[in-house]
């Protein structure tokens, strides 16, 4: 006879199950990669998924002596949405040092999975992006229909977030920002394409929406209030939410469990912290993106959001008014 | 269609045996009694070896305010009072019966006429039930008397009659409302009477639609009597979720229910209140859901208390390879240990899940994800609390209230990564209890 305590049953769900509802709401953002960067971008997304695997299961297997955690996907999802956030024509050993910065450092030295404080594919992107800045913001234009193997023989452009930095004030097409054709990392392009795998995270209830609409709100509120006391100087916030890696950041990138707040008001505590910060950036900082640093830095204080909000719990309302 | 507020989950509800009448199991040849079948102190025995006894005669005695009379079940002679391994594998003194014939007490009323009429006062009310040995039948089995004693200022203003039935499988309180609901409809009045309330709400969770019908349609001829459908969600049945989702309050933390003034009542203690005070019934049986993915027959059965839990099982069909058994539902039940363990007050089920279905999947790391936060209906933090549990850090679970954890386990439900966070939290739980408790006796 079996005997063990209650609950007998399970839902089934398993920390592979969710990964995988990560990866399969990538897959939109990645065939607008594919359709605009051509086969550079599969080439960049295998070397940075290889990569990841490699180094977590060597470090699993040498440095803690355990059983292999590949199956659980993580390393893949941190592998593919590196790739994501690098640009298509990147060195190929530049790609390589970031992913065994966001697995070696930002995953494995903290224990593994679960363990991490910050977010492996951003540690891996930060580090890119801080130690080779002129290969990491030098965006290839994006192609339609770019069949052919050119990695790194593209025509390179601004993004226009940089183009903004430098004083434009252009208004973009807003069916570009959507659809993808325009330069910039390889997941960034196509705000439509990223919502897709937004709904799907929901549908699955993998996420919920608390995160990524909080940085977005925020987002479009900062900027927003910016745009009217100075039209002349600045886009408008739509651009902002379209533009640049704040979809997936806030998507994908923000929501990941283990670096964000347990608690549903921490979350949008957490998310608002991102719009602020990323906003900030935007606008006044010295990089024309801010989302990864915003991400990083919110994550560093969830441990702090953990501790002082708690939930709501069952008669404490009643409570508080009884006093 | 109302619910409660916070967390929850919404397991399958697999309810095989819902259309399955009830069926009455035929006697075992010896039985065994087990003296604790309620919260509390066990009854202390008043037949010595040897002696003849009847159905329905007393045999145990309460001992103390909170402990619950225990009745014969069986008519035969007493074999012998001694210590006998229960559902779980701990040794619980009782009295073993032979079996012999199905002779009944002379005060019972045996008949199925349905007596409306009561000119008891409050208190003959709740004597007759303390007298029946009557306990909360939802699995609990916390003394009736107890809960309907309601010592002022405190003071009730409405009943709740449990007919949720939110564990997965369990069909045994849905097939007493469909066959019995006028004796059930009766049972509620006269708990009504007992507690001095003019109101009394019936929450049923709407998977359940011909049990809603059929008593919304009986309840017209009751004055306050109003059948409430419930969302279908786990775990709606505990007592605090029901009181937030019928009426809308919510019992503070460390409180009883009865700080709101709500009462809440499982519908077949109703319907044992109502054969206690109108057949001079004790409580000797109930109606148990014996059931699993996997029995051929699937089943509602009207059992004796200290039936052996093997007749139920081959009366479902037999048991299937390896397999765990379920005294209770699968969310908050317990597993037997021991095969010839007897059926007592609080089998509410017998649920036989076959070994893929028993066993839990390999433990991660815990990722975080905060599921189980979500999914907590009381509202705390099973992750923090279990690993503080795990490092014994004992002040840490107190401050975060592991002592309002009703252990139902909707965290470890949900949990991606297979945590035993209810596992530990148990043991917070008691260990942090017993620290309370030594703390109060030093003051």
């Amino acid at each position: 006879m079996i005997v063990s305590p209650s609950p007998h049953i399970h839902n089934n769900d398993s920390v592979r199950r969710d990964m995988l509802n990560v990866l399969i709401a990538l897959i939109p953002a990645y065939l607008v990669t594919l359709f605009y960067f051509g086969s550079g971008a599969i080439y960049l997304t295998a070397l940075s998924v290889c990569t990841c695997l490699l180094c977590e299961h060597l470090i699993q297997k040498f440095l803690f002596k355990k059983p292999s955690q590949l199956g659980n996907l993580s390393a893949i999802v941190t592998g593919a949405l590196l790739a994501l956030n690098l640009p298509s024509n990147l060195d190929w050993w530049i790609v390589v040092i970031g992913a065994i910065v966001a697995i070696g450092i930002g995953k494995m030295t903290f224990g593994g999975l679960g363990n991490n404080p910050f977010n492996p594919a951003l540690v891996g992107r930060v580090f890119l992006l801080v130690s080779f800045p002129a290969q990491m913001t030098t965006w290839p234009k994006a192609k339609p229909m770019h069949f052919v193997f050119d990695y790194m023989d593209v025509e390179t452009g601004a993004t226009f977030l940089s183009q903004i930095k430098e004083g434009a004030t252009v208004n973009p097409d807003y069916s570009d920002l959507l659809f993808g054709s325009i330069g910039g990392s390889m997941g960034e392009i196509s705000a439509l394409a990223l919502l897709i795998g937004f709904v799907y995270l929901l549908c699955t209830k993998t996420i919920t929406w608390h995160i990524p609409i909080s940085i977005f709100v925020t987002v479009f509120v900062f900027t927003g209030l910016v745009f009217l006391i100075a039209p002349e100087k600045h886009v408008d916030p739509l651009v902002h939410i379209l533009t640049g890696g704040l979809m997936l950041g806030a998507i994908f990138m923000a929501t990941d469990y283990v670096t964000s707040p347990m608690t549903h008001k921490g979350q949008l505590i957490y998310g608002m912290g991102i719009g602020v910060i990323t906003s900030v950036i935007r606008l006044w900082g010295a990089y024309p993106e801010g989302v990864s640093f915003a991400i990083l830095i919110m994550n560093a204080a969830t441990p702090l959001i953990n501790h002082y909000v708690k939930p709501t719990r069952f008669g404490e309302a009643v409570k508080k008014e009884g006093k | 269609m109302k619910t409660f507020k916070i967390g929850g989950v919404h397991p399958d509800d697999s309810k095989l045996s819902a259309n399955k009448e009830i069926e009455t199991l035929a006697l075992p040849e010896k039985a065994v009694i087990p003296l604790s079948q309620h919260i509390g102190a066990p009854a202390t025995p008043i037949v010595e070896k040897g002696a003849h006894v009847v159905v329905g005669q007393l045999i145990a005695q309460a001992t103390g305010f909170m402990s619950a009379n225990i009745h014969s079940p069986y008519s035969g002679t007493v074999e012998k009072i001694d210590v006998a391994k229960d559902a779980w594998g701990l040794p619980c003194p009782s009295i073993f019966i032979n079996v012999e014939g199905d002779e009944w007490d002379e005060s019972i009323d045996r008949s199925a006429k349905i007596d409306r009429e009561c000119r008891l006062t409050s208190e003959e009310i709740i004597k007759k039930i303390a007298d029946a040995g009557i306990v909360g039948l939802g699995g609990a089995c916390f003394p009736t008397h107890v809960k309907l004693g309601i010592r002022p200022p405190a003071k009730a203003d409405v009943l709740i009659v449990n007919g949720v039935e939110c564990e997965p499988y369990l069909t045994c309180d849905h097939r007493l409302m469909m066959e019995h609901g006028e004796e059930l409809l009766i049972g509620i009045s006269l708990i009504m009477k007992a507690i001095n309330v003019d109101r009394a709400i019936i929450g049923i969770e709407c998977n359940k639609k011909d049990a809603i019908e059929h008593l919304e349609k009986l309840a017209v001829r009751y004055f306050g009597v109003e059948v409430m459908p419930l969302q279908m969600h786990y775990p709606q049945g505990g007592e605090k979720q029901l009181i937030d989702a019928t009426i809308g309050r919510q019992v503070p933390s460390g409180a009883l229910p009865i700080a709101v003034g709500a009462v809440v009542q499982n519908v077949a203690t109703c319907y044992a209140v109502y054969e206690a005070v109108k057949k001079n019934k004790p409580l000797i049986e109930r109606v148990v859901t014996v059931t699993g993915d996997k029995m051929s027959n699937p089943c509602n059965l009207r059992v004796r208390f200290g039936t052996p839990l093997q007749m139920l099982i081959d009366k479902a069909g037999g048991l299937p390879g390896e397999y765990k058994i379920i005294a209770g539902g699968p969310m908050m039940g317990r597993a037997f240990s021991n095969i010839d363990s007897p059926t007592s007050k609080r089998t509410s089920g017998v649920l036989v899940l076959p070994k893929e279905k028993a066993l839990r999947g390999p433990e991660e790391n815990c990722i975080r994800c905060a599921k189980c936060v979500s999914a907590c209906p009381m509202g705390l933090e099973p992750y923090l609390i279990s690993t503080m549990s795990e490092m014994k850090m004992w002040d840490g679970v107190e401050a975060a209230h592991v002592m309002d954890c009703i252990e139902c386990g909707c965290c470890l439900y949900t949990c991606p990564a297979n945590r035993p966070l209810l596992d530990y939290i148990r043991m917070g739980k008691q260990t942090v209890g017993g620290i309370i408790r030594s703390r109060a006796q030093k003051k």
